[in-house]
């Protein structure tokens, strides 16, 4: 294959002028800078979450422990929910190389298929952050501030209750010195609770430091924000090899422009999965 | 009137049936592998929880983790974003001004956080 990339030049001329250096056209180098300076605040906000990490060193908690639901399911499935997003993200990206490629082929109907398919993938991922989002919110039995000011958390026994009502009556309830409280001494204890903290939002969090739902709703979120603009770019280039706006053009390269951003945000979600879910 | 200072690089890159194939090949084994790769994450992940295992296994999991990560993110950039074919000038404009200020700020936080966690732990914070 022979590319503008791959012509021989030598530098005398390649940095002569009258051409780019790069052998890519402007807007696709421009694509790449915009991608470097959105890779550095990606960068930049994990490494922040590995700075608080490491600062909590033990009370972090582990991702097991909270992400470990599937939909309409009541049991406990570590991870699988967000390897099926990474999944779902991953092939999102392959439909869009697809495209890339049959876009070089001048494909029109290739580059249809395969875009269309891109952009489904991305409204699933999206779906299911929202029901990820949704469930880390809502959380599960959490834990109740006493009249002491001390914790006590539930013991379900492994049973999903499906309000407060059945999880006050059926779970146990357990005290900050590890005493099982069960009978008519939980239930006057629970009157005269304080609070009672489940799921998390940017003042409670029952999971472990406040920063870790911060720091999750904003990466997670900015990376969402990503996606859901990458849908709407890559609709518009869809709509726009439908319309047959590149075969008059001659090239598709507004397919590669906007495969760069796509792929780019499949390559941050590679590195949330690893620093939120993984390590 | 004709200008002679834009050159079309995007024409060039057509390419023919045959070599789609052979592109789609390539493409179709980096799918493969990013999914071997994922699940592997995964089972690992299953298998052995931070504060299930000792700290040294604990430490040999976390740059397993990073290791792959790595090898993913090398594969889409190369592969998926067709850095890797492109000429070595632009290689370096996108890589060495990232790789240069990650780096530090990696080297900066680390030493940082070492340091809070070390205070924290010596005053009986933590």
């Amino acid at each position: 294959m022979s590319t503008p990339a791959t012509k021989n030049i030598d530098s005398a001329t390649l940095w002569g002028g009258k051409g780019s250096p790069f052998s890519i056209s402007y807007g696709k180098l421009m694509m790449w800078l915009f991608l470097v300076s959105d890779a550095l605040t990606f960068g930049g906000l994990l490494i922040a979450y590995g700075f608080i990490r490491h600062k909590y060193t033990t009370e972090w908690p582990i991702a097991e422990d909270v992400f470990h639901s599937l939909p309409g399911l009541d049991g406990h499935y570590p991870l699988i929910y967000v390897a099926l997003m990474t999944f779902i993200l991953i092939i999102s990206s392959v439909t869009m190389v697809l495209a890339v490629e049959a876009g070089h082929r001048l494909d029109k109907k290739g580059v249809i298929k395969w875009l269309g398919l891109t952009v489904l993938g991305g409204l699933f991922f999206l779906g299911s952050q929202a029901w990820e989002w949704d469930h880390f919110i809502h959380g599960t039995s959490g834990y109740v501030v006493m009249a002491d000011g001390q914790h006590a958390t539930f013991d379900t026994h492994g049973h999903h209750y499906h309000d407060n009502a059945e999880l006050y009556a059926g779970a146990d309830l357990v005290l900050s010195d590890g005493t099982v409280v069960t009978g008519e001494r939980k239930l006057s204890l629970l009157d005269n609770s304080l609070k009672h903290v489940q799921g998390a939002n940017l003042q409670e969090n029952e999971y472990g430091p406040q920063l870790f739902a911060n720091l999750f709703f904003f990466i997670t979120g900015f990376h969402g924000f990503h996606v859901a603009s990458g849908v709407v770019i890559n609709l518009i280039i869809f709509i726009q090899v439908a319309r047959g706006a590149y075969d008059k053009r001659g090239h598709y390269e507004m397919v590669e422009k906007s495969g760069l951003y796509w792929h780019f945000v499949d390559l941050v979600w590679v590195f949330v999965f690893t620093f939120f879910y993984l390590v | 009137m004709e200008r002679d200072d834009i050159i079309e690089y995007s024409l060039d890159v057509h390419h023919s049936a045959e070599e789609g194939a052979k592109i789609r090949k390539k493409i179709f084994f980096v799918t493969f592998l990013l999914s071997a790769i994922t699940i592997l994450e995964v089972a690992v992940g299953i298998m052995f929880g931070r504060g299930t295992v000792s700290d040294l296994t604990w430490t040999i999991i976390k740059w397993f983790y990073i290791i792959l990560t790595l090898v993913k993110a090398g594969y889409i950039v190369l592969v998926f974003m067709h850095l890797g074919e492109e000429r070595k000038s632009t290689k370096y404009v996108i890589l060495a001004p990232y790789l240069l200020f990650i780096s530090y700020l990696i080297f900066i936080c680390i030493v940082e956080s070492n340091f809070i966690n070390s205070v924290l732990s010596q005053f009986g914070v933590q």
